[in-house]
């Protein structure tokens, strides 16, 4: 993470270690956004090995956070960091936190996957899809702006968070109708409801990361009166 | 820079938290050491019943300016004071004022313990008998016992008041100092680095009476260690170079200063 200091510290142990923080932050990023990725692929190839895959490399991310942990209680205990390097810290604690419940979110979509593979095809999937690949994006741009220090990017995803619940929402209201039409699909409809959920929560730990990186970068917090679209009542 | 902060002649300030009293208001300050400039126009309004953290690298001009507070720099013949700073409204540097009342009302406590070769009583009633506080024997113990007291030092020394003060450990000299300086009922106390001749448990009793004597003075303290200004201030001045640079609420500086300078000295870079 690049905050607007860019001086090194005196002692160089610091600076280094802070620096390994922020690379391993940024490497369970990459993770976290290649299983949400490859979730979304797995459903549009009705690929259940890919899925598994998913499935298997959600480990790898619980390892990930664990080791950031600790790095982390080291730093605090050892360095007493201050002004940025607290906020740069905190924020890779947090983050963290948020990369592994996407890490979570992506194997229940894959676990989800695996079972919609055993039905018939529905129509709903591309628009899940679609729905998959916005959230999919914003992940990315939040975490390009946490490696390079630019807030724009996460102060973009941050507005536009209400574009996830409206898909949200309208992928809500279809689902309902086409299994109220059709009550075979009541088995598959359910997982794909939950598969869209799971995205927008995807969604939101996005904007949460959004609103770290921009703490972490200046040191104030972005008002909670953001944006919020959509109808109310979906759950 | 954020907009919410306030720069004036270089120094940006916090916007005050609450409305504490200003108990030292000082104002274009500047001071020389011969034809040294060791401060420049220093503007700052401290607040009573806090505590104050002066910080910054050696010779930044912090210990001189709270040296300006009780006039300390008058002993030194080269050093000169300009402008202005008051307690209460009043303006200590005028000529009416005399500097002994002053310091009488203004107490300081240095960075090794400083008794007098006297009994701990008479180094805590020393200061009461020369500005006549006590007209009774009585009434000097009973100055004597709140002061300890209140420097939580009295159970420790209630039944060894006649030996000397140099006697103690070095935490219990620098109890027994303020303790001395609170017996003369002052107003401010200044700390030049009370705490950098105690190990951690000295110091944090410290900090500890600094914490407790908040309720009733106005403290200034200067510190080299950031993390005691953290725990002990709730106000912070980081001075550099003999310039303010940055005045606001202890948590803002040491999470989001403003100044990079401040920055710099905070998180340990290269300034």
């Amino acid at each position: 993470m690049t905050t607007p200091v860019q001086g090194h510290h005196i002692v160089r142990a610091f600076s280094e270690e802070l620096e390994q923080l922020t690379a391993s932050v940024a490497t369970m990023g990459g993770l976290a956004e290649s299983l949400v990725s490859d979730a979304l692929d797995a459903i549009a190839a009705r690929d259940s090995d890919l899925a598994l895959d998913v499935i298997q490399r959600d480990k790898r991310l619980d390892t990930l956070q664990r080791d950031i942990e600790r790095q982390i209680i080291r730093l605090l205990a050892l360095r007493q960091p201050l002004a940025s390097d607290l906020r740069v810290c905190i924020a890779a604690l947090k983050i963290a936190a948020d990369l592994e419940r996407i890490g979570d979110l992506a194997k229940n979509i894959a676990r989800r996957t695996r079972e919609l593979n055993e039905a018939e095809p529905l129509a709903l999937s591309k628009s899940i899809e679609r729905m998959g690949r916005l959230v999919q994006g914003h992940l990315h741009e939040v975490l390009d702006a946490y490696a390079s220090g630019e807030i724009g990017g996460a102060l973009g995803v941050w507005q536009r968070d209400d574009d996830v619940d409206e898909h949200y929402n309208t992928l809500f209201r279809e689902l309902l109708v086409c299994m109220a039409e059709d009550p075979h699909i009541v088995g598959p409809g359910a997982h794909l409801l939950f598969i869209a959920k799971n995205l927008e929560r995807v969604g939101d730990h996005a904007t949460n990361i959004a609103e770290v990186v921009h703490y972490a970068v200046t040191g104030t917090e972005l008002l909670a009166d953001r944006p919020k679209g959509g109808s109310s009542g979906t759950p | 820079m954020a907009e919410d902060a306030n720069v004036k002649a270089g120094t940006v300030y916090h916007p005050a938290e609450g409305n504490r009293k200003v108990k030292v208001a000082a104002s274009g300050v500047d001071v020389f050491y011969a034809d040294k400039q060791a401060l420049h126009d220093v503007s700052v309004e401290i607040g009573d019943r806090a505590v104050t953290a002066f910080i910054g690298p050696s010779g930044c001009g912090k210990s001189t300016f709270l040296r300006c507070i009780n006039r300390m720099n008058d002993t030194i013949d080269t050093a000169r004071v300009s402008g202005s700073i008051r307690i209460d409204g009043e303006e200590i540097n005028d000529r009416s004022v005399d500097p002994v009342l002053l310091r009488a009302r203004v107490g300081m406590v240095f960075q090794k313990p400083n008794p007098f070769p006297k009994s701990i009583f008479d180094n805590v009633a020393y200061g009461p008998r020369i500005h006549g506080l006590a007209v009774s024997k009585d009434e000097l113990d009973s100055i004597v016992e709140t002061s300890l007291k209140k420097a939580g030092l009295w159970d420790e020394v209630a039944d060894r008041l006649d030996q000397p003060g140099n006697s103690l450990s070095g935490g219990q000299q620098q109890r027994l100092v303020i303790a001395r300086a609170i017996a003369v009922n002052p107003e401010v106390i200044l700390m030049d680095e009370p705490c950098s001749a105690l190990d951690p448990i000295a110091t944090a009793r410290i900090e500890e009476l600094i914490d407790e004597l908040r309720e009733n003075y106005c403290l200034i303290i200067v510190t080299h260690s950031m993390a005691q200004a953290a725990r002990v201030s709730q106000m912070t001045a980081f001075f550099h170079l003999g310039h303010l640079v940055e005045f606001g609420p202890t948590e803002e500086i040491f999470t989001n200063p403003r100044d990079r300078r401040t920055q710099d000295y905070i998180t340990g870079r290269f300034g």
